[in-house]
């Protein structure tokens, strides 16, 4: 009971908050036609309402309806809603999520982390705040530059922290896997910590830039505060070619690793042809922040039922 | 034997890693928003009791151990083999020492143990919860002296020491917790 009143509370706050800057709210379907392509994504299928013959999915993220939405000329929105994503289950993950999104146009990646921060602490009070560039992180936490480290040194440093059932020559596996047990596990828990700057090969749907260094880097940031991600924001890719591109590389990785082929979602593409705003967007996991409000270790503690109960 | 994937690990599960048999103790899912999935699993070796972590991709799978736990009647033990009956088909398993480890203090005739069978092989023996046994040694009881909360050592019949309230007689049945070894009450006989 706490965590629903906490719940109703940070929801309550939310809303204001946005409405008092102008973010107007909107709903989109949780049913969609076509998933997302990204290759470490599971969409859970669901049955076609009208019996046709292919399946609809559960949406994993508002993104892309919220993206036809800014094409069309909807300015700054936010949306409170449910996503699903298959075989996602732990301490920190259920299915079924509900996630805080919103999109600016005009403004700059700093100044949506910003704003992060404050709606971070609607939830958590008053809290410290560290911002850092992947590769900063790394080198503290690991002593490896990120962007230019061998696959050997990648696969080291990994073997040195824990012992590993796999082989990978795949250089974002081993970061990820760097990241979220050794990098992420480093950062002061009361402090909210922003980072910034992801390798190229990581982009997903955000903007490619050259750093100080002269890096490409993808111009994205996640939040972690306690221990937990809370945080996903971008400088939103607008260009339909490299859309297609990053599809294309997708479909082939999940190829590769014998997954389905995701239909691409005509729609999106259309909106981003016809022309999506200069816009920042980023998504949050409420519950998370939930966890954090409450002091809840286990994401089951904040909502009503966890899975194995509805 | 079944194989199973990562989502599937359980607390308890028993499967095959490095050729030898293991129970899953925990299992913690570990995923960035964006990117590869991770299990960070901690398996005990059931062979030698040792607890490993390991890091898996979500989604590989490890084969599952012929690994079964049986109520079995404890029998006697002829000093190298402990002997154990299960009560409904009356087979018969015997068990060495080191299956049976810190069990044998508390292994009784009659009792009803858990025989951990691993290949149809006793691994290991889990002793009852609660067991109740004789005391055969310990120093004369101190009549009246029930409020105190003094303890002192007492052997039993199986030969675990524990520690008991100073009241307590030799010759008495006493009830014993088996997973912490304490002392929990006084068997009116």
């Amino acid at each position: 009971m706490v965590a629903l009143r906490s719940r109703a509370a940070l929801y309550a706050a939310l809303r204001t908050r946005f409405a008092e800057r102008g973010v107007m709210e909107v709903e989109t379907p949780l049913l969609a036609s076509s998933p997302v392509t990204d290759p470490h994504i599971d969409a859970i299928a669901t049955a076609n309402p009208l019996s046709g013959d292919h399946p609809f999915y559960l949406q994993t993220s508002p993104e892309y309806a919220m993206k036809r939405l800014l094409a069309a000329g909807s300015g700054a929105i936010f949306q409170i809603c449910k996503a699903f994503r298959g075989s996602e289950h732990g301490a920190r993950h259920n299915p079924e999520f509900t996630m805080l999104e919103w999109y600016e146009p005009g403004v700059a990646l700093e100044s949506l982390m910003d704003e992060v921060a404050a709606v971070i602490r609607l939830a958590v009070g008053d809290k410290a705040v560290e911002h850092m560039t992947y590769r900063s992180a790394f080198l503290t936490a690991v002593g490896l530059d990120p962007h230019t480290a061998s696959l050997d040194a990648l696969r080291d440093c990994a073997s040195q922290h824990m012992d590993i059932n796999f082989e990978s020559d795949e250089r974002d596996t081993w970061l990820q896997l760097i990241m979220s047990a050794v990098v992420e596990p480093s950062f002061d828990g009361e402090a909210i910590t922003f980072v910034v700057d992801f390798p190229e090969s990581q982009a997903a749907l955000a903007n490619i830039a050259i750093d100080a260094q002269g890096q490409s880097v993808a111009r994205r940031f996640e939040a972690f505060c306690g221990g937990l991600e809370l945080a996903n924001g971008y400088d939103e890719l607008r260009d339909a070619g490299e859309l297609l591109r990053r599809i294309r590389r997708d479909h082939q990785q999940r190829k590769a690793s014998g997954q389905t082929l995701p239909p691409i979602d005509r729609n999106l593409l259309s909106a981003m042809q016809a022309g999506l705003p200069d816009c920042c967007g980023v998504a949050v996991g409420l519950d998370r922040l939930l966890m954090l409000a409450t002091s809840s270790s286990r994401i089951d503690e904040v909502v009503a039922f966890p899975l194995d109960r509805v | 034997m079944a194989s199973y994937s990562t989502n599937e690990f359980r607390s308890g599960l028993k499967v095959m890693l490095d050729g030898e048999p293991c129970s899953i103790l925990d299992n913690e899912f570990v995923k960035p928003g964006k990117g590869q999935a991770f299990n960070r699993v901690k398996l005990r070796n059931l062979n030698t009791g040792r607890v490993w972590e390991r890091t898996f991709k979500s989604g590989e799978s490890l084969e599952g151990a012929d690994v079964m736990d049986h109520e079995m009647e404890y029998l006697y033990s002829d000093g190298e083999f402990f002997h154990f009956m299960d009560p409904t088909n009356f087979e018969q398993v015997q068990a060495d020492e080191k299956a049976v480890g810190d069990a044998a203090q508390w292994l009784k005739e009659q009792d009803v143990c858990t025989v951990t069978l691993y290949n149809g092989a006793p691994l290991s023996v889990t002793p009852p919860n609660f067991v109740e046994l004789e005391i055969v040694e310990t120093d004369p009881g101190l009549k009246g002296d029930t409020a105190q909360g003094g303890t002192k050592p007492a052997h039993l019949s199986t030969g675990a020491v524990v520690k008991v309230p100073l009241f307590i007689s030799q010759g008495e049945v006493i009830r014993v917790d088996t997973r912490s070894g304490e002392y929990v009450s006084r068997v009116k006989s």
